[in-house]
């Protein structure tokens, strides 16, 4: 079992550029089941992928893959062409937001947006337009999603994660990964790993992850991921005080970050004395959460929690 | 982005808002030349001086070289004086106040430097509020905020008394509507003229804010006048860096002279860096790591001297430039350069560090902690170098490493 994605999910991609192309080729040879393209001016042509297989991916498959993908004018085409529910985006910024809203009015169920920099302004009108629609929106700016052995969709390093019990939700990038890496060294493994992103507007936050955890069998524990800015750990927090049966560790980044400065997230910034990393942590441990001290702490945080 | 209050001025005026005339100056000439215009176009004596920089607080700001100047000043002396008087004291403190350094709550004790005043009218307040538009995350929406405590932080009048603050989301299809601009006026106390002109004000800036890609609109205070106008009396804003590229004319109000220097020259390099007071200099991917980073580095003992992100897919020439940027601080004793390479391989950044210290030299310890793809490849790198690099196992390993390495 698993959150969001598994290994019958079928994926199509939107933005085919040098960006949406390598990071395809890396989910085909993951052995994602990548199913179709969007891209409005090459509709008809097929995208070609092939290469060595990335065996530390879906078990049982060959050493090389060829896989050739459709290019479909719109979403709506591509997922009827295909019957795909989820959609990976790589459209550059200043035309994301729409490729959002596109992917939500074709019903597609998971939208994934990897793309970083998109102005806030169209996020906020983005995030109206899925109020009313029954699409999940993942990110953006986030490394995506991936549950190891079945399918990985976005930009993070698929050999690292390994199969296993901790569900893991970030705000980070290769933070994420430093987690992750931390779990599968401990032998713990990850059911499903979302990253949510860095920007202060996004899809799914904490909350919505913790919730989908606490339904999945096989997760047995969550490691969630934080940094300065906002308020999302401290709604964390106070859901797994109410609602939480399994074990819970954290880390929060920025203990030492200066307020009014924007540490590279655009959501990550400490301001009028709101969103400090001392205000989370204490929020998180009163709700008892073990509290990594360290980055280097976070696979012995969870095991922590998961002795009780 | 930020930009200065006569730059906020102008974009509000130029949308029909209301602020005060004012005139910016660059020199105690320009500021006296500028009294006689201002005061024949407003009618009134009385003018004030106001420093110019990128930071709040400047009310209670004082000169680090005049103790008991403030950064705002209001100049009285052309009611009973006349012109002439007013030029005088605008003489005076326009002298002491460019070029001096300005301390307030929000520029820590280094200060600004004053290089630019805005001379700008006097005005009859007969009440003070407050009026700010901006995200709110939770909501994922703007927010209109009003509090009739005007004048103060509104930090503490929300931790004080936060029933005073009313607030109001706006729609991003629909706007601010009409009835909600009415019952934030209405909130406030206004009637009568100020109610309608109250009304007016709040519903341009709501739109301003829409139009102008704003991350914070903030007008502390927003003046009823005697005769029920209502005008910005201070004006902040600041803009979204990811909407900059709709703006170019916001992008012209870019004042490089408030920025850091080496900051600014790392976004040259698409580099994320941001000065900070310690000794440990640190290269990293990723701005959550970069971070975590910085954090452990305390942990241990020691003090960070910067914020670096090299970004996911740093090539060389980046790798090169963060370094250059790292060694010019004179307090950097240490570089901690600590990469996860994902996408980003070992061996590529290895090689980058290699290059970049044979090009600019190596005066301080350097730690490097690699993992991730290639990392046996990097590691090779890196030993067969024979350059003085320590290697760490982990984040903590590292972080000890260069905290002993540098003492």
């Amino acid at each position: 079992m698993s959150v969001l994605i598994d290994r019958n999910t079928r994926v199509i991609v939107q933005g085919m550029g040098k960006t949406g192309r390598f990071h395809t080729d890396t989910a085909v040879a993951y052995g994602t089941r990548m199913v179709g393209a969007v891209h409005p001016s090459r509709a008809g042509q097929t995208e070609v992928f092939e290469g060595a297989t990335d065996h530390s991916g879906v078990p049982g498959r060959g050493d090389t893959y060829h896989e050739e993908l459709p290019i479909f004018r719109t979403v709506r085409e591509a997922r009827a062409a295909t019957d795909a529910t989820a959609t990976v985006i790589y459209v550059p910024p200043p035309f994301a937001a729409d490729a959002i809203m596109e992917a939500a009015d074709a019903g597609m169920e998971l939208i994934v947006c990897i793309t970083e920099g998109i102005p806030v302004a169209d996020m906020v009108k983005a995030k109206g337009y899925l109020a009313s629609r029954s699409s999940r929106l993942v990110g953006p700016n986030c490394p995506g999603v991936i549950t190891p052995g079945e399918c990985k969709i976005g930009i993070m390093p698929g050999y690292i994660h390994e199969a296993g019990r901790i569900g893991v939700v970030s705000r980070s990038g290769t933070l994420t990964y430093e987690a992750v890496h931390q779990l599968t060294q401990a032998g713990l493994g990850q059911t499903t790993a979302i990253g949510i992103g860095g920007d202060p507007v996004n899809g799914t936050n904490f909350v919505d992850c913790l919730k989908m955890f606490q339904d999945d069998p096989a997760t047995e524990g969550v490691i969630m991921i934080g940094e300065i800015g906002g308020s999302a750990e401290e709604d964390a927090a106070k859901w797994t005080t109410e609602h939480m049966t399994k074990p819970v560790a954290a880390f929060i980044a920025g203990t030492t970050a200066p307020s009014g400065k924007r540490m590279g997230h655009a959501g990550a910034i400490i301001s009028g004395g709101k969103g400090t990393a001392a205000d989370k942590i204490a929020a998180l441990r009163d709700a008892g959460v073990v509290v990594a001290p360290t980055p280097t702490d976070m696979g012995a945080a969870m095991q922590e929690a998961l002795a009780g | 982005m930020k930009i200065h209050e006569f730059q906020a001025k102008e974009l509000m005026q130029a949308r029909g808002i209301p602020v005060p005339l004012g005139i910016p100056v660059t020199s105690v000439a320009e500021a006296v030349a500028a009294v006689e215009p201002l005061i024949e176009r407003s009618g009134n004596p009385v003018v004030v001086l106001k420093s110019q920089i990128h930071a709040g607080g400047r009310g209670k700001g004082r000169f680090a070289e005049h103790p008991d100047l403030g950064g705002v000043n209001v100049v009285l002396e052309g009611k009973d004086g006349g012109v002439e008087a007013a030029k005088g004291r605008v003489r005076e403190l326009a002298a002491k106040m460019l070029g001096s350094t300005l301390v307030t709550v929000q520029t820590g004790p280094a200060g600004k430097k004053v290089n630019r005043l805005y001379l700008e009218q006097g005005i009859d307040i007969a009440r003070e509020l407050y009026l700010s538009v901006v995200l709110d995350r939770g909501a994922s929406r703007n927010v209109v905020m009003v509090s009739t405590e005007g004048g103060t932080e509104i930090e503490e009048v929300a931790a004080a008394t936060p029933e005073k603050i009313l607030r109001a989301e706006i729609d991003p299809g629909l706007g601010l509507l009409d009835f909600q601009a009415r019952e934030l006026a209405f909130g406030l106390g206004l009637d009568g003229a100020a109610y309608k002109n109250g009304v007016k004000f709040i519903t341009a800036l709501a739109a301003a804010a829409v139009e102008l890609d704003t991350d914070l609109i903030e007008i502390n205070p927003l003046v009823v006048t005697a005769d029920g106008g209502v005008m910005a009396l201070d004006a902040k804003m600041s803009f979204e860096a990811n909407a900059l590229y709709r703006h170019p004319d916001v992008q012209d109000m870019r004042d490089l002279s408030e920025e850091d220097a080496a900051e600014i020259e790392a976004s040259n390099y698409g580099l994320s860096f941001i000065k900070l007071d310690g000794t440990i200099g640190c290269m990293v991917n990723g701005a959550g790591l970069a971070m975590a980073t910085m954090d452990i580095i305390k942990y241990v003992g020691g003090e960070p001297a910067n914020f670096l992100d090299v970004g996911g897919g740093a090539e060389k020439e980046q790798v090169a430039a963060a370094f250059k940027i790292i060694t010019r601080d004179p307090n950097v004793r240490g570089i901690f350069v600590n990469i996860f390479g994902g996408i980003m391989k070992c061996d590529t950044i290895a090689q980058g560090i290699v290059d970049a210290v044979g090009e600019v030299g190596l005066q301080t310890p350097l730690v490097v902690r690699l993992e991730g793809t290639n990392i046996d490849l990097g590691k090779q790198i890196l030993d067969e170098s024979g350059l003085n690099i320590l290697s760490a196992a982990d984040m903590k390993d590292g972080a000890q490493k260069i905290l002993e390495a540098s003492r």
